[in-house]
């Protein structure tokens, strides 16, 4: 057990944990941050992806001490009001299916948007090739982060 | 494990959150059925303002509150497939409902309330979709009634739009909400006294509705099974036996209880043969403060197997074995005309073998269950698509009547038959009530790939016979695999006659002689069904069959399909079944007929959208294939590339599908689009293997599914118009697309595929 200080949404935390713990069981278990998901726990799935000071990682395999005095942003801190351009395309599409993957498609999606504003199709795959979906919604995650692209390029 | 202060309250509060939800979701609604004479007054209490909130329930699925809240219970389970929005959507409209004051509330498992909640077959809305209607429209009347009452009008000149009673000739209006109290003094309309809707009236069936849950989904605050708490919640993860019917023998919990978190070590008693679904796997569970200290204790753990009677299976030795026994006469299922006739007096005779792998569920949520034991009580929370199986279930392994046991459903992190099954759910409980703990039992990936109730492998053989006029005369179709009945009953060894009417006693053709023979299969592992179930390797091997059928005569496979179905007529197939009966999804085949000409329709309209017979350069294709399961009719054509590397790529799937009356255009949509991704994985990727008795493959880096790039590209949905009930749309898109694809890579390659998943390197 160690006591680690964690950056999460903006908040400060501190969480007296086994310092392998992944931050994955630690923001849902010790902080009940649990819109962040658990899909495989061996980085195969892209259920629990979250940014580390703003890369997407997958928090089943980062171990806490990792991520101590880091920022992190789960999807819980995207936005505030859950209206993230992606957020809002997401919606407008009507992408989820079951829905269980798709904060880690959205926290996947946001890194990509921010390095490549206007992505390609090509551009889109490689990005969220990570990320499985089962119900199978790729389709329209394609579409929405198109879609979230010009929302974003309008608010500029 | 301290709880920091700053967040302590937080947590607090999330946990009550989860308990206030559950209260809130579980409204008591007065039982009042359709057509009842009781009032169905409920208070609410009061608003912020003082005002005491008064509501009626005109039935179990309704309650309009004085503020003019629309809350309508949703009794079915959603995994994805839009339910809480497609059944609830119904009733709305019928009541001339303002959707945005509807609330969804999702009822707990209450089979003497809301009838059968089994979340299964694609049947939610071809059941419900009338009682949704009448639901909506006693309300409606009801609103009449107490609006002419207060206007002293004729009911007759009253409708109902918007959340509002309106009386035409007046122009009046008044909301529902005002109209709670007078309509608390009316008896409940009849049921026989209602006007249902004019379709040209819906304003929302037959169009595109928004999934409810789609802001909390994006936002992260949707709830699943994973994500419930309660006060002092403690998890735990099992060590199971790797092989079916094996036990533990003895086990060594000495660095499991070092690690920090960890509570307790309880051994859970299993591992009966016939496995059943509800009984738990013979293991060791951990108890833990959190999932990390679970996991990790789980795998200190030295467990000692009696492994059983499994411990030597293989499952390519299977494969190897089921090939040469179809080789052999078997037990004849099907017959019409004289086969081995056909045969003999054949010009050509085509013969394969097709092979299908075990396959696993992977729903992304893996399977978790809460369960809280307390007085000689039970309440559980799950992601499950079968609440009263899981209830009785608890109940008789608790030793409680079913009537002290609640379970309260979460939303699924996707279901696909795998979370029909109580058997977490019973876990949950035992160890609650073994621990005196509120227990969230967490299912790792490893867990879920090991000790699935699986997709049966299979091997079939179908031998088919050209005669001299170039006409199909005999069809004769070799069957094998081990059957879901012997996951209850070990003795079962041949198909059950519900899973061969997933396609193959259901051949629809017009063929004069036609065979079907089962053979004995083992069953070495838990078998369940999957997402559309036998109807995936059956149709895989007869619809690639009829490609190579149509090129060996020298036809193309859309006109020959559409040829064999002949002339528009209801077929049925019991006269030739043997010994047994057409299953028809449970439904009477008089009310649900097999319709050769709403088949024939859906091929058309696929092949004119995919405009078919259109030429593709080298190395593309088009395949197409057809097939009808759970009372939908479905064709597709897939568009397939395959790269000088073999690489193989799907620009366009087209479907064309008649499911009835459609009632969420967007959710059918979405559950094609899906069902061909889901399809897709199974063409290309997804196999278990057993070696040793166990499961050899441990995540989805070893069980693959379709991931973005080599994903479908497009796919197009084309909806027949139809005004006839209304059938599922959950499972049937899975069967056809396998075929269509190992049809286009034959027109791509010249490759035909008789394996799964697709290997074009072997
Ligand atoms: S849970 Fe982390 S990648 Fe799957
Ligand atoms: S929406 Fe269900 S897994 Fe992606």
């Amino acid at each position: 057990m160690a006591t680690t200080n964690l950056k999460i949404n903006g908040k400060e935390y501190s969480v007296d944990v086994d310092p392998s713990t992944p931050l994955l069981w630690v923001l849902r278990d010790h902080l009940n941050l649990v819109g962040t998901k658990y899909g495989c726990g061996v980085a195969a799935c892209g259920a629990c992806v979250v940014h580390l000071e703003g890369e997407a990682v997958r928090s089943c395999v980062t171990k806490i001490n990792r991520a101590a005095g880091k920022e992190v942003v789960t999807i819980e801190g995207l936005s505030e009001h859950g209206d993230h351009p992606l957020q809002k395309a997401w919606e407008q599409v009507d992408v989820p299916q079951c829905g269980y993957c798709q904060s880690g498609q959205i926290m996947s999606a946001a890194v990509l948007l921010r390095e490549i504003p206007n992505p390609t199709d090509e551009d889109i795959d490689l990005a969220m090739t990570g990320n499985i979906c089962r119900c199978g919604t790729y389709l329209r995650i394609r579409e929405a982060i198109h879609l979230a692209a010009e929302i974003q390029t309008k608010l500029k | 494990m301290n709880i920091p202060t700053s967040n302590k309250k937080e947590l607090k509060n999330v946990t009550s959150q989860v308990f206030k939800a559950s209260r809130r979701d579980f409204l008591k609604m007065g039982g009042l059925l359709a057509g009842g004479f009781v009032l169905g007054v409920n208070f609410f209490g009061c608003n912020e303002k003082g005002e005491k909130i008064t509501s009626i329930a005109p039935n179990v699925y309704l309650q309009i509150t004085s503020t003019g809240e629309v809350i309508i219970i949703t009794h079915r389970s959603e995994m994805g497939q839009g339910i809480r929005t497609s059944l609830p959507l119904i009733v709305a409209d019928e009541l001339g409902a303002e959707w945005s004051k509807v609330r969804i509330v999702q009822a707990e498992g209450d089979e003497k309330k809301y009838g059968s909640q089994n979340t299964d077959g694609s049947f939610s809305v071809r059941m419900f979709y009338k009682p949704m209607r009448e639901a909506g429209a006693i309300a409606k009347l009801l609103f009449m009634q107490a609006a002419a009452k207060q206007w002293q009008v004729p009911v007759a000149e009253c409708d109902t739009a918007a959340g509002k009673v309106v009386h035409r000739r007046s122009g009046k209006s008044i909301e529902f909400g005002k109209l709670v109290t007078t309509a608390q003094t009316l008896p409940i309309p009849n049921v026989k006294d209602i006007k249902l809707k004019e379709r040209q009236q819906f304003t929302m069936i037959g169009k595109a509705t928004p999934i409810v849950d789609l802001h909390d989904i994006v936002s992260g605050t949707a709830v699943f099974g994973i994500d419930t708490v309660v006060e002092n919640m403690k998890i735990a993860v099992i060590k199971r036996c790797p092989v079916l019917g094996g036990k533990v023998k003895s086990y060594n919990d000495k660095e499991t209880l070092a690690v920090p978190g960890v509570l307790k070590v309880i051994p859970i008693k299993g591992g009966d043969i016939p496995p059943t679904i509800e009984k738990p796997l013979s293991g060791v569970a951990v108890i833990a403060e959190n999932t990390w200290a679970a996991i990790k204790g789980r795998d200190l753990l030295d467990v000692t197997w009696d492994l059983g009677e499994h411990a030597t299976y293989d499952s390519a030795q299977q494969l190897e074995e089921l090939s040469k026994e179809i080789l052999k006469k078997g037990t004849i299922r099907r017959n019409r005309g004289d086969f081995d006739r056909a045969k003999v007096e054949a010009k050509k005779v085509i013969e394969h073998t097709y092979i299908a792998p075990y396959l696993a569920h992977g729903t992304i949520e893996p399977p978790n269950a809460l369960a809280v034991v307390k007085n000689g009580k039970c309440e559980v929370w799950a992601p499950t698509q079968h609440p009263q199986g899981a209830r009785d279930a608890v109940a008789n392994a608790l030793g409680m009547p079913a009537d002290e046991v609640k379970v309260n459903i979460t939303l699924l992190g996707g279901g696909f038959g795998r979370k029909s099954k109580p058997d977490f759910i019973v876990e949950a409980a035992l160890l609650a009530q073994e621990s005196g703990l509120p227990i969230k039992v967490q299912w790792t990936r490893e867990d879920d790939l090991h000790h699935d109730f699986f997709h049966a492998l299979s091997v079939q053989r179908i031998t088919a016979t050209i005669d001299q006029n170039n006409q199909i005369s005999g069809w004769n179709h070799h069957i094998a695999y081990p059957s879901i009945s012997a996951t209850f009953d070990t003795s079962v060894l041949q198909p059950a006659d519900g899973e061969l009417g997933q396609g193959a006693s259901d051949f629809p053709y017009d063929v004069p002689a036609v065979k079907v023979e089962t053979h004995d299969a083992k069953a070495h592992l838990r078998i369940g069904w999957l997402r559309s179930v036998r109807n995936i390797p059956q149709v895989f091997a007869i619809a690639t069959m009829l490609d190579e059928l149509a090129e060996a005569r020298g036809l193309d496979p859309v006109k020959q399909a559409l040829e064999l179905l002949g002339d528009d007529r209801a077929i049925t197939f019991d006269d030739e079944i043997v010994d047994g009966k057409y299953g028809n999804y449970g439904e009477d085949i008089s009310v649900y007929p097999w319709e050769t000409g709403r088949m024939k329709k859906v091929i058309e309209k696929v092949a004119q959208e995919a405009n078919w017979g259109r030429k593709l350069p080298a190395g593309s294709g088009l395949g197409f294939a057809a097939h009808k399961s759970f009372l939908t009719y479905v064709a597709c054509i897939v568009e397939v590339k395959v790269g000088p590397d073999n690489k193989i790529s799907i620009p366009h799937v087209h479907y064309a599908v008649d499911c009835g009356t459609a009632v969420n255009i967007d959710r059918i949509k979405s559950q094609f689009e899906g069902g061909a991704q889901f399809s897709a994985s199974i063409a290309l990727k997804s196999e278990i293997t057993v070696k040793e008795g166990a499961v050899v493959q441990n995540n989805f880096d070893s069980y693959q599914i379709v991931r973005m790039p080599e994903a479908p590209q497009q796919i197009h949905v084309h909806i027949i118009e139809s005004e006839d009930k209304p059938t599922g749309v959950g499972e049937p898109p899975v069967p056809p697309f396998t075929p269509a694809l190992c049809n286009a890579i034959y027109a791509a390659t010249g490759k035909r595929i008789y394996k799964l998943p697709i290997d074009l390197k072997g």
